[in-house]
This record gives structure tokens, C-alpha cells and sequence, in this order.
């Protein structure tokens, strides 16, 4: 369906949106849960901690990170739209910029967080 | 029809009603999500290794002062907010009918119990003074 129906960049911007926020909330449920355990049980949540050291672990935390990041930049862009009307019509420039600063922020983190995955060793 | 145009949100909904209410505050949770959740995301993730962040940790470093526990409950206010009402307009959009109601109701109640266990653990978790 994504890739039959011809909407192009705007159907894109508005499919990523969706589907990084349903993931973040995902993400929201296990996190607070597992926050809980902190305080209810220790021992259950520095077990679960090993599986977000892991390399799986920091692999979908990389993830995590990149949903996050692209959902508040283009966030941003849809604010700006809904309010400034006119500027709808650089929408896709507006998208291109998102992606832009994407990448020079999130290159460095995703680099951060999976490094020690070959590294082989926890800071 | 004045439905307001909007390429990728919500389109703005007409009259001024609770759904425009809904609509405004996504939009005002999300400029607020923006600042506290990438910081949120940083502390975790890049400042700190999510390998040192143990259940002592927390109690010792990460939330031994007040500030970052008012600051990590009002990050999850906003998620409870933005993101269950996110949750929501995508049900609304697959989902009609019974169906519907049932599911926007469990997603209430998963809200309420996250509200209660995350505002349980920031208010009573005992600080352990370090060393």
C-alpha cells in the first residue's frame, strides 16, 4: 500500500510520523513499567538493563533514538505548517531540512550508543 | 468545508470544541516533548551508558536531586498526554464502533495505571546518599 499509492514525500513524512510515535509510546509502556520495578523490584529491572546493554539492546535503543529524533524534528515542521499556512507550501523543503539535521545529530549519537557493541566493553 | 489544510498532522478540527482543545494542547505537549524528551534521550543515552544506569544508580545519582525528578515527572505527564492522545487519533482512524470504544477505553486505563506506577516510584523512591 506505502508503496503503490503515489502521495510521494508528504504521504512519507505522515507514514513515518505515525509509525515512529506508535513505536515511541510502545517504548513509553515498557519504559515506565520497567522504571516501576526500580523502586518495586531492583533485581527484575538491573536483569532487564543486561538486555538494554546488550548488543540487540543498543541496536534497538539506536532505533528508539532515530524514531524519537525524526518524530520531534518533523514534529516541528507540521507546527510550523498548521500555524504559518503559507509556508505549507515549501513542505517538502521543510522535510528535506528534517532529514538534514537527522543525520547530523543522529550519526553522532547512533555512533555513541552502539559503539560498545565492538568495542566489547561497557563505560 | 473549512477544514484547515495540514499535509502531515491532524487536520484542525472545526468549532471550538474539546477536539480543537485536543488539538492545540498536542501541539503545545509536543514543543514541550521536544526539549524534554531529546535531553531525557541525551542524559541516558549519551551523556551516561545505559550499561552503568543500575536500580542503584538511579537512586544514587540520577535522582538524587529534586530537580530531575520533577523534570522526569513532567516528561511523562506530557507522554501520558501527547502520546495516548496520538494513540488515540491513529485508533479512531482504523478502528469504528465497539471495537473502537474498547480499545480507546484500554488505552485510558493503560494511561491511568503508567500515571499511578510513575508517579509512585518518583515520589518514594528513597535516595541513597552516595559512597
Amino acid at each position: 500500500m506505502l508503496l503503490r499509492y503515489r502521495g510521494r514525500d508528504g504521504m512519507f513524512a505522515w507514514a513515518f510520523h505515525r509509525i515512529s510515535g506508535v513505536a515511541i509510546w510502545a517504548f513509553v509502556v515498557l519504559h515506565v513499567v520497567d522504571i516501576y520495578l526500580v523502586g518495586g523490584k531492583p533485581e527484575l529491572y538491573n536483569e532487564l538493563l543486561q538486555f538494554y546493554a546488550s548488543p540487540i539492546g543498543r541496536v534497538m535503543e539506536a532505533l528508539l533514538g532515530a524514531a524519537l529524533l525524526y518524530h520531534a524534528l518533523n514534529g516541528l515542521r507540521i507546527i510550523v505548517m498548521d500555524f504559518w499556512p503559507p509556508l505549507t507550501r515549501w513542505h517538502r523543503q521543510l522535510w528535506y531540512l528534517c532529514w538534514g539535521i537527522f543525520v547530523v545529530v543522529g550519526v553522532p549519537v547512533g555512533w555513541i550508543i552502539l559503539k560498545p557493541i565492538w568495542e566489547g566493553v561497557s563505560r | 468545508m473549512s477544514t484547515r489544510y495540514s499535509r502531515v498532522g491532524r487536520p484542525r478540527p472545526a468549532g471550538r470544541g474539546r477536539e480543537l482543545a485536543i488539538w492545540f494542547l498536542m501541539r503545545i505537549t509536543g514543543l514541550g516533548l521536544f526539549v524534554l524528551a531529546l535531553t531525557h534521550f541525551l542524559i541516558t543515552h549519551v551523556l551516561y551508558d545505559p550499561a552503568e544506569q543500575t536500580a542503584s544508580w538511579i537512586a544514587q545519582v540520577r535522582w538524587s536531586s529534586l530537580f530531575w525528578r520533577v523534570f522526569d515527572w513532567l516528561l511523562l505527564m506530557l507522554v501520558l498526554f501527547h502520546g495516548f492522545m496520538g494513540v488515540r487519533t491513529v485508533i479512531v482512524d482504523y478502528a469504528s464502533g465497539r471495537v473502537r470504544r474498547v480499545l480507546v477505553l484500554l488505552l485510558y486505563v493503560i494511561a491511568l495505571v503508567l500515571f499511578v506506577l510513575g508517579t509512585t516510584v518518583v515520589t518514594t523512591l528513597q535516595v541513597v546518599p552516595k559512597g
